[in-house]
């Protein structure tokens, strides 16, 4: 190839990635850097005065503040009611629908149609339900009061309920298609070896599909990680519960719109980073170890 | 069921009644919700705390929907989802394919480094960086402008490695084929690797579809008062802050605002699952 060709075609390769790398640059790149740098700068007293390098300081005063821990145990309890339910009905349904019967395609679109519902659909629906006066909760004999939303106790659950709903299509699909990828004769062998259809579940179906529930589990704990729109909807800072729903992104949100702190708002994003990318890494430990087993 | 019916036979008709009960069930449990809002949209407001509460709307009022359509302007909030929508989809696949087809296609220095790149986006949810995105946003004038909702998402990891995923399907020997008969990479590209890989293509946009329409934090930061960009997500939480009152209206818009995407579901099913499960389950 000449010279002049493959400059040529270096030059089209940049300028096509080009649109991209621009988008990246300003809107990911830029901002997630630009965490690190507002971390160690305090906001000023009065908008318009210029901020102040206050080193760690600020990082060691956000991490120990009473909000902060408040918002990482409720983003940690938030997550252990979300992710195993969210699974393990997806799971459930999965299983139930992974047959070629009548009716079935119709069993499949119902049971992955809550993938397209927003936060706010969830929240509007799940709030009227659960509402003290219209809702079905008084009529099945569940009035806690102060009401579910306002309770210290009762709110988290009750958002983690509209989430894991809302989850269910996803976590189907992911399930259905991971069932889907085992071969039938594997599990047709083990029958004929007299395998009970539970031992056959247990022993062979889910060893099989686990690389499905690692990517399920981190899947589900991101999307954990990220709510927070049924919170401001239908919870919302002036709240009774407020506290004991101020999940993390949540958090950071306020402190960017309501305290306009923007250093303090940095330190939550570190964190809400490092929490992903913990949970990410994880993941991949757990799937390099088990293909090991497999060699 | 016949009583002299083999006993494997009835055993086999036993598990049949019980899977289709639990897949009832199931169903009741996700399509409940949604059951539910549908038939108090219609009732009137009178029957809402009626116990039991009626399954069925006998005498279906419809007026709630126009209140939500004209007085909760969902009509102008549908309108400007859609263009949101639509620029953020269109954005996508347009990027994605450009630099699919760049690291499918093109050698050129620091193509593997690039990629990395591209893929390190993954890595960095977009939550993280809306302190400084929304800083950027009213720097550049963009604070409640089509162009604020929509120019940060105009590009995708995930969408460019799905599709290079799709082109490196392409046998190498068509590209040579299709350059002895005089095809640039660009007419290549939108004659040849475009239609091949239009699968790919239409999984990325439903998912594009989906997530742009059902974005809440970004447009909730982003735009202010006035409804001239404001999006159906953020329209819906309007709707229940100021009509607590009117619970049907609400739900009323609950529903203008879930039913186009529950007929993408049924329409592109296909598409959609193929996206969801893209890399991690063949």
């Amino acid at each position: 190839m000449s010279r002049r060709r493959r400059v040529r075609e270096a030059a089209l390769g940049y300028l096509l990635v080009l649109p991209a790398l621009c988008v990246f640059a300003v809107f990911v790149f830029y901002p997630f850097a630009q965490n690190f740098r507002l971390a160690l700068f305090q906001a000023p007293p009065f908008p318009g005065l210029p901020s102040r390098y206050v080193g760690l300081h600020q990082v060691g005063q956000v991490l120990t503040s009473s909000s902060f821990l408040e918002s990482l145990v409720a983003t940690v309890l938030f997550v252990v009611m979300v992710v195993p339910a969210g699974l393990l009905i997806g799971l459930l349904l999965a299983v139930a629908a992974h047959r070629r019967l009548r009716g079935m395609a119709v069993y499949r679109v119902i049971f992955s149609s809550t993938v397209v519902t927003s936060v706010a659909v969830s929240a509007l629906v799940f709030g009227t339900l659960m509402d003290p006066v219209v809702g079905l909760l008084p009529w099945l004999g569940l009035n806690p009061s102060p009401p579910i939303l306002q309770n210290t106790t009762w709110a988290l659950p009750a958002i983690a309920v509209m989430a894991v709903w809302q989850f269910l299509g996803l976590s189907f699909i992911v399930m259905s298609a991971g069932l889907s990828s085992i071969p039938e004769e594997v599990l047709e062998a083990a029958r004929v070896d007299g395998a009970s259809e539970r031992t056959v579940f247990w022993r062979v179906t889910v060893p099989l599909l686990s690389p499905t529930i690692f990517f399920g589990t981190v899947v589900a704990t991101i999307y954990a990680f990220q709510t927070f729109g049924q919170v401001d909807i239908l919870i919302g800072p002036t709240n009774a519960a407020f506290e004991h729903v101020n999940l993390l992104v949540y958090n950071i949100l306020n402190t960017i719109e309501i305290a306009r702190t923007t250093g303090q708002a940095a330190v939550l994003s570190i964190v809400l980073f490092l929490l992903t990318l913990g949970v990410t890494l994880l993941q991949l430990r757990l799937v390099e170890r088990r293909v090991h087993y497999a060699q | 069921m016949p009583s002299d019916a083999p006993p494997g036979r009835r055993a086999r008709r036993l598990r049949l009644v019980v899977r289709y009960t639990l897949l009832t069930l199931g169903a009741v449990v996700v399509l409940g919700p949604l059951y539910l809002t549908v038939v108090n949209s219609l009732l009137p407001a009178s029957a809402l705390a009626q116990r039991p509460p009626p399954l069925f709307p006998v005498h279906p009022q419809w007026h709630d929907y126009a209140a939500a359509w004209s007085q909760g302007h969902l009509d102008v909030y549908l309108r400007n989802s859609a263009i949101q929508t639509g620029i953020i989809v269109a954005g996508q696949l347009v990027t994605s394919t450009l630099a699919a087809y760049a690291f499918a296609f093109l050698r050129f220095p620091l193509r593997r480094t690039l990629f990395v790149v591209f893929l390190a986006t993954l890595m960095i949810p977009f939550e993280v960086t809306i302190v400084t995105n929304s800083t950027t946003v009213s720097d550049l004038g963009w604070y409640n402008t089509f162009a604020g909702l929509t120019v940060p998402f105009l590009a995708t990891g995930f969408g460019t490695f799905l599709l290079r995923q799709a082109f490196l399907q392409i046998p190498r020997d068509l590209r040579e084929a299709a350059a002895l008969d005089g095809y640039g990479h660009l007419r290549f590209l939108v004659r040849v690797a475009v239609p091949l890989a239009r699968p790919s293509l239409a999984a990325l946009g439903v998912f594009s579809f989906l997530a742009a329409w059902n974005q809440y934090l970004w447009p909730l930061i982003v735009t202010g008062s006035g409804t001239n960009v404001r999006t159906v997500q953020i329209g819906l939480k309007l709707l229940e802050g100021t009509q607590l009152s009117h619970v049907d209206v609400v739900l009323a818009g609950t529903v203008i605002a879930v039913v186009p995407l529950l007929v993408l579901l049924v329409v592109f099913q296909k598409q959609l699952v193929r996206s969801l499960t893209g890399g991690a389950v063949k």
